[in-house]
């Protein structure tokens, strides 16, 4: 009787959650004459499917540029987030500095100053240095959001490897910083893993930065560019829409969901210990 | 001998600090100063110079009946959510660590809401709730709540709207909740469970004097991270709503978004974005003592 329970509850889950995106799957390839009559089942094909609206998103809008500016800016945000975010970690969850209480705490608020809040000058500095409308002011600016959070995640990840294997690295003689690459960064891979998920869908999902920052469509990630191509006035593309949501869900949930074990392994060790 | 610059722990730990807390000063500290300068000021779109004009936004912000409104509409929205995305979250959390066939899909099916981009999902429920063709007027048509040709316009009554925006914040970081709680749940070794069963403790002694206390502190977190994403985030409301129908769903970040750069008034944009942060500040600590005391209790 448990059994069945669980089985319906996992089963209605998942249809609260996924529910919206099956339906948009559906939308993708209905014709318009089907689409726009309030009579329709929404969730069937009522007129026979068409990939013309799919095929437009490829065809017709730069769809994979908006795809490709994402990844690569994504990539590029959490390599630079680990640069900086695991070495000062390290540096307050274990080199016993006096300050590092008061310090970790303050990165942590920083965290807290949105986005809205600092949009309006920070466009401002990215005139500055020369890269407005370009997608590299992405990837100087998204590191703001993701290195405090990451720093506050990493330290309780590092707080969790036993301070004994790294004792140990030393006395097999390696130097502090031989410890900390050798003994400490494997360790606390799941942690690392933990937030390279977590900064990346962070960056695929940044919207404000983007929207003042990127005017010209090349340049554009997937959260804004599909927005501005298919959204014309008041003339929404409904179905190329619908279809980009899903092509843009699906690989990302997948490989959040690869990591997911790993996630939560990282997650426990950083939140329950940190 | 002096030990080598990699062997001290004191000019390690500087090494180790410094170029994350030179981004931090430089790209966050200081626009969040310029932004402070900005809401003491007269610049705008239209003309960037500056001009120190005292707490003069601030007065002009406390005077517009819209902004005491975005501000009880932040609150709502930021309570109703975070109390529905814990629960909720904790509800499903149970439900993804159980085992059972097919885990893996529903899993992956889960995470859907939270790992897409907001601006895409958020669109996505546009057309759901779409005053005319919405798929759930449809449903509510079959079973006759509605009549024929009838539509509840879900964003275009001050309720609904605020019930629609909610719902979908809800359904996309309800996910996130899980995960986070997921990691607390796992985290509950096996053996406290089987020996407090052993000693004959009932499922409800169990839930309170063991599952509770050890999930509070992530419980805690999950709530944390739903109050920042929620208090500052104002993607969903954007897409949505624009704030209306008649600012019934205007929250602070997107108040401070259409008057800072769509009516081109940065200073009074910077003032009302500026509230944002003590606001956030006395939620933070509120929460972070909450984990603290349990901790060391």
């Amino acid at each position: 009787m448990a059994r069945v329970g669980l089985y319906f509850a996992a089963v209605l889950v998942a249809l609260l959650c996924a529910g919206p995106f099956v339906w948009s799957l559906v939308t993708a390839f209905k014709q318009n004459r089907d689409l726009y009559d309030p009579r329709n089942n929404p969730f069937l094909f009522n007129r026979p499917a068409t990939p013309d609206h799919v095929l437009y998103l490829f065809t017709d809008t730069a769809f994979t540029t908006f795809a490709w500016n994402t990844l690569w800016v994504g990539a590029l945000v959490v390599l630079i987030t680990l640069t900086f975010a695991l070495p000062a970690a390290y540096a307050l969850a274990r080199l016993d500095r006096p300050w590092a209480g008061p310090l970790s705490i303050a990165i942590f608020l920083v965290y807290l100053v949105p986005p809205s809040l600092l949009f309006l000058s920070l466009s401002r500095m990215v005139v500055g240095v020369g890269l407005q409308d370009s997608t590299w002011s992405l990837v100087l600016i998204y590191p703001t959001i993701t290195i405090p959070v990451s720093v506050w995640l990493l330290m309780g990840f590092l707080k969790g490897v036993p301070r004994d294997i790294e004792e140990q690295a030393m006395v097999d003689g390696y130097s502090r910083l031989g410890a900390f690459a050798r003994a400490v960064v494997p360790l606390a891979f799941p942690g690392i893993v933990a937030v390279v998920v977590f900064t990346f869908t962070l960056t695929a999902s940044e919207f404000i930065y983007a929207l003042a920052f990127v005017a010209p469509t090349d340049e554009m990630p997937v959260s804004t560019g599909v927005p501005t191509q298919l959204v014309r006035g008041d003339v929404f593309f409904w179905q190329s829409l619908q279809a980009a949501t899903v092509l843009v869900a699906v690989p990302i949930a997948f490989v959040f969901n690869l990591f997911l074990d790993r996630f939560i392994a990282g997650f426990t060790m950083g939140a329950v210990k940190g | 001998m002096k030990p080598k610059l990699a062997d001290r722990p004191g000019a390690l730990a500087w090494i180790f600090l410094l170029p994350s807390v030179l981004y931090i000063v430089a790209l966050i500290a200081l626009p969040f100063v310029l932004a402070i300068a900005f809401a003491l000021s007269d610049v705008s779109a239209g003309d960037p110079s500056y001009d120190y004009v005292g707490l003069l936004n601030f007065r002009r912000a406390f005077d517009d009946p819209v902004f005491w409104r975005s501000l009880g509409n932040t609150f709502v929205f930021t309570a109703i959510s975070m109390v529905l995305i814990v629960v909720l979250g904790k509800v499903l959390a149970n439900i993804l660590v159980a085992d059972f066939r097919g885990k893996w899909l529903v899993r992956f099916l889960v995470l859907l809401p939270w790992t897409t981009p907001v601006a895409l999902s958020s669109i996505s429920w546009l057309w759901l709730l779409d005053s005319i063709y919405s798929p759930i007027d449809w449903v509510l048509r079959q079973f006759g709540v509605l009549g024929p040709g009838e539509n509840l316009y879900w964003l275009g009554q001050p309720g609904l709207a605020m019930t629609s925006v909610i719902a979908v914040h809800v359904w996309r970081l309800t996910p996130l909740a899980a995960v986070i709680m997921m990691a607390g749940l796992v985290a509950i070794p096996n053996d406290i469970n089987e020996a407090a069963k052993v000693d004959g403790a009932g499922y409800w002694r169990r839930m309170f004097e063991i599952t509770v206390p050890l999930v509070l502190p992530v419980a805690a977190v999950a709530a944390l991270f739903g109050a920042i994403f929620t208090f500052t985030d104002m993607a969903v409301v954007r897409v949505l709503t624009r704030g209306g129908p008649n600012d019934a769903t205007q929250v602070l970040a997107s108040w401070a978004f259409y008057r800072g750069i769509e009516g081109g008034d940065v200073a009074q944009g910077a003032a009302v974005a500026l509230f944002l942060f003590p606001l956030l500040l006395a939620a933070a600590v509120a929460i972070l003592r909450v984990v603290r005391r349990i901790e060391v209790g």
